[in-house]
């Protein structure tokens, strides 16, 4: 399966030996900090930074030489943590997976915590009820039989291959968060809870899809869903999220008639 | 845009204290539970009502492209075009019990699909309960009231009234 890269462009400037590879870059970023003030305002930085760098190498940058309270989540820095999904030039986009090269240096480049979650301070968004969500699916194997197994549970290549795609989720929550329906009143179970339910619901050792069905069968469940794909844009990993919602969708209405 | 003076006590008491990160004022999150399974959360392997209506709209709409078109095309493309229709041509095709069905079928699924289709609209859109409230109301009250005047005029039709 490909991993996805942001969109590629050729304009990024190849300098020679002779030249600095360094490009003065404006950040502007997104400053809330509720014991200043309670209201959210836009900083800009300016940087002198190589295009080939991470968004993430430039807030770096300015939290260690610029301005030490510029407050954000990350952890492992290389895409796998999820832990600093941000939206960078309006899109929700890991700060670790994103090149400067190719987000158009030339303009002001926005960073702003992602939409829909509580903003604590700065970049950093009360992630509980994302959480709480994905708990609500259950997001752990389930059989009938309450006996330790004494064997491995087998599975075919071709059961292990229905939910591949979904195995990929990270909960970085760029895709919960680019979601206009959960924009609204964050009820929505969102696009990762639903992700993350396929991942069971269509494995076969699992044998709690049905109780899961049920759980995404509620009013705030897969129905909410009007299919704009935002969230399969905002995916870091690729998933085909709004397919996989489509999928339960479908399973819930195939299993009843 | 301009830049602002967040540094100047950007390292608070929450950075600084290093003892306990939560104050009365700054509680730590509170972990509820998994969402209750209440009365309302659907029990039953037979669905509920925001999966019918889901199915609703899909079923709906695709009898809708059959009837909507076949209703433009006779209204408007069809032998002399819209010209013709007059009392005389509405009189006579309700004569026929075959278009007074097809009539009653294009008002019913339009209207209940462009309801259901408004009520999602202002689920999504409509922040506080009130407007909720007061939107549907009005939705639903409209809708009401179409579908029965309709339906009213469609089988108490006389060709005769002058």
């Amino acid at each position: 399966m490909a991993t996805p890269v942001m969109e590629k462009s050729d304009k990024a400037p190849e300098p020679g030996f002779a030249d600095s590879p360094y490009i003065t870059v404006t950040f502007r970023v997104r400053r809330f900090n509720p014991e200043v003030s309670a209201e959210a305002t836009w900083e800009d930085f300016q940087l002198e930074i190589d295009p080939k760098e991470r968004v993430l190498d430039a807030l770096h940058k300015i939290k260690w030489d610029l301005d030490g309270s510029l407050t954000f989540r990350r952890s492992c820095a290389h895409g796998i943590c999820g832990s600093d999904a941000m939206r960078i030039n309006g899109k929700n986009r890991l700060a670790c997976k994103t090149l400067i090269k190719d987000i158009n240096p030339e303009k002001p480049i926005t960073v702003e915590a992602i939409k829909g979650l509580t903003v604590l301070k700065d970049l950093v968004v009360d992630m509980e009820p994302f959480f709480q969500a994905y708990r609500d699916v259950m997001p752990f194997l389930i059989t009938k039989d309450t006996n330790e197994p004494t064997r491995e549970r087998l599975q075919t290549a071709e059961d292990r291959e229905r939910f591949d795609d979904t195995t990929k989720c990270i909960l970085c929550a760029a895709c919960t968060s680019s979601c206009p329906v959960f924009w609204n009143d964050g009820q929505y179970f969102g696009p990762a809870a639903i992700v993350n339910a396929h991942r069971f619901i269509f494995d076969s050792r699992d044998e709690a899809g049905e109780q899961r069905l049920e759980i995404l069968n509620d009013r705030d469940g897969v129905w909410r869903c009007r299919t704009t794909f935002n969230c399969t844009d905002a995916c870091p990993r690729g998933i085909e999220v709004t397919k996989a919602i489509a999928e339960v969708k479908r399973a819930l209405i195939t299993r009843r008639f | 845009m301009s830049t602002t003076e967040t540094t100047a006590s950007g390292i608070g008491p929450v950075e600084g204290a290093g003892a306990s990160a939560y104050t009365v004022d700054n509680p730590a999150p509170l972990i509820e539970p998994p969402r209750k399974r209440t009365k309302k959360s659907p029990k039953s392997t037979r669905g509920n009502f925001e999966m019918a209506a889901w199915l609703f709209m899909r079923l709906s709409g695709v009898v809708l492209v059959v009837l909507v078109i076949g209703h433009l095309l006779i209204q408007l493309v069809l032998d002399g075009g819209v010209s013709k229709i007059g009392f005389a041509f509405v009189a006579g095709r309700w004569a026929s019990p075959f278009w007074q069905v097809w009539d009653l079928l294009m008002l019913w699924l339009a209207m209940l699909h462009g309801a259901n289709g408004l009520r999602t609209v202002i689920n999504d859109y409509a922040e506080r309960p009130n407007t909720r409230l007061w939107l549907k109301g009005l939705l639903y009250t409209a809708t009401v009231f179409t579908i029965l005047l309709g339906t009213l005029v469609i089988f108490t039709f006389d060709p005769n009234i002058r």
